[in-house]
């Protein structure tokens, strides 16, 4: 029982607003005293796994790129692009982004587009735009509304597709872990079993962003606009 | 053969020039902790396998040390103006979109290339030696016909990442946690409290168990991967498999996905949550999280659904 403590801190932590670098360590030092473990034994445990997930955090590498872009206008571009297509509305092109990604997940490309790559520099600023232009008075919480929105339809679309995929880690995982208890499951049925939560994902997701793109249509009585 | 190595010494001298433009900065009041915490990264990067378990550990350590004590920070200023920029879009804009598209067209093409011409590249690692092989022809070309100063990509590049400061090594931190957790056996704890909380004899009670147990398990790991073994052992197995005779290819991939409902709620996600948060200059670090519970909550109900309708 005493083990659950890491998780109590990680919590406390979060809502108290630590900086959660200093809240992990000290989840995962609490931790592994709990489980009798001794203080050098954690820091290696922790420090081996730390090394072996360095590949999380080589997508900054794509940042040197995106600064270059960013300096020399691509976002001003990316909105003058949606200003120029007058059916681009904000719900059409998140919805449009969230099947793109969808379909691109279920075959395996995951990485290929995301949040530094895509989001920040296209889809953010380009939804912006989309929502500008049905609202010229769009104010500041609006505004990072729909700039949460962008992110959240990525990670909707990664989420729900890249499961339909059939060599992605999750389903080498349930076979795996099935495989163990003496089921054996080609992940070809994984896959497919996918496909359902997938379909409504995709609709339910699409109803929201219809809906942020009336609200955002209207600024709120007494906002702050933006400039 | 191109292996994740070659990725990893690219990342690192990445982070290490970040650093020695970090220290160069004399309008910054954090120049030395800027540069010790991403020099530290860079070290991580291209020697990590040679320091050893414990080295590693202490190199965290000081990670955390720097950056949970506010020794690092975006300086001000260094916007290009935005007018300059507006100028800038109206006669590059077109080139700018066809370079920014070269990242994620190379990713793809080489995914596929290395996979079906082997010996170039590691296969399971093609997407990734893409990616990066795609920052490196984007930035070639960028910079042949834009003519910048030579550092700016660089100087531009540091500033978006001190922009999203410590939140950078983040998702990094949580999957060392979630290590130290199984090695705990945090898992088995959780899964036996979840299994005892299930109403005798319901099968429509154990399968909402099961769901709700992925998805709350996965908040607070972050990661449905670790609360899949822990809830499939607890309940799927047990019960929803052997007792009540569900397919089990369904309860997983399903109870998998419920999972997933769980990733987007949780700041555990930091690389899915709170990154882009950061990244887009948020506010409000769970503006994302705000975002995707409207999403999630209705997605969990119908997931839980499916698994009652389809797996028996």
């Amino acid at each position: 029982m005493f083990v659950l403590i890491g998780i109590l801190i990680i919590i406390a932590g979060f809502l108290l607003r630590f900086n959660p670098l200093l809240v992990i360590m000290a989840s995962a030092l609490a931790t592994g005293l709990a489980a009798g473990l001794d203080i050098a034994a954690i820091i290696a445990a922790f420090g081996k796994a730390f090394n072996d997930t360095r590949y999380v955090s080589i997508i900054w590498i794509v940042l040197p790129v995106i600064g270059l872009l960013e300096a020399y206008g691509l976002q001003q571009h990316a909105r003058s692009l949606i200003d120029r297509m007058k059916g681009a509305t904000l719900g059409r092109l998140l919805t449009g982004y969230l099947l793109l990604r969808q379909a691109m997940a279920a075959v395996g490309l995951t990485s290929v587009a995301g949040h530094a790559q895509t989001v920040r520099p296209l889809v953010a600023p380009m939804a912006e735009a989309a929502a500008e232009a049905r609202n010229d008075a769009l104010s500041d919480a609006q505004r990072e509304e729909v700039k949460a929105f962008a992110a959240a339809t990525d990670n909707v679309g990664l989420f729900f597709g890249e499961d339909i995929f059939l060599a992605i880690g999750s389903i080498l995982l349930m076979k795996g872990v099935l495989d163990g208890y003496g089921y054996q499951i080609e992940p070809l049925h994984f896959s497919l079993w996918a496909i359902p939560t997938a379909v409504a994902a995709f609709l339910i997701h699409g109803f929201r962003l219809r809906r942020l793109e009336r609200r955002m249509a209207q600024t709120p009585a007494g906002a702050e606009t933006g400039a | 053969m191109i292996t994740l190595e070659f990725v990893y010494i690219l990342a690192g001298l990445t982070f290490a020039i970040f650093a020695l433009l970090g220290l160069y900065d004399r309008t910054s009041p954090k120049r030395f902790g800027n540069a010790a915490f991403w020099g530290l990264l860079a070290v991580s990067m291209i020697v990590g396998d040679y320091l050893g378990d414990f080295g590693n550990g202490l190199l965290v350590l000081a990670l955390v040390a720097i950056a949970g004590t506010g020794q690092i920070g975006r300086a001000p200023g260094g916007d290009v103006p935005a007018d300059v920029q507006a100028e800038r879009a109206a006669r590059h804009g077109p080139f700018l979109l066809v370079v920014a598209l070269i990242i994620p067209a190379v990713a793809l093409a080489g995914t596929f290339l290395f996979k079906w011409v082997p010996g170039l590249a590691d296969p399971k690692q093609a997407t990734l030696i893409s990616l990066a092989i795609g920052v490196l022809i984007a930035l070639a070309v960028a910079m042949a016909r834009l003519r910048p100063a030579p550092l700016l990509p660089l100087q531009q590049g540091r500033r978006l990442l001190d922009a999203v400061g410590w939140a950078a090594i983040l998702p990094q931190m949580l999957a060392s946690l979630g290590a130290v957790f199984a090695l705990a056996g945090v898992g088995e704890v959780v899964g036996g409290l979840i299994g005892t909380a299930i109403p005798e004899g319901s099968l429509f009670g154990a399968t909402l168990a099961f769901g709700l147990g992925m998805a709350l398990f996965t908040m607070v790991m972050g990661n449905a991967f670790a609360a899949f073994p822990v809830m499939l052992a607890a309940v799927g197995m047990p019960l929803l498999i052997e007792q009540y005779g569900g397919n089990p290819a369904v309860i997983a991939a399903i109870g998998m996905l419920a999972g997933f409902c769980g990733t987007l709620m949780t700041p555990m996600a930091a690389n899915f949550n709170l990154v882009p948060a950061a990244l887009l200059e948020l506010k409000n670090p769970y503006g994302v999280i705000r975002a995707q519970v409207g999403t999630a909550l209705p997605l969990l109900a119908v997931n839980i659904l499916f698994i009652w309708l389809f797996a028996f």
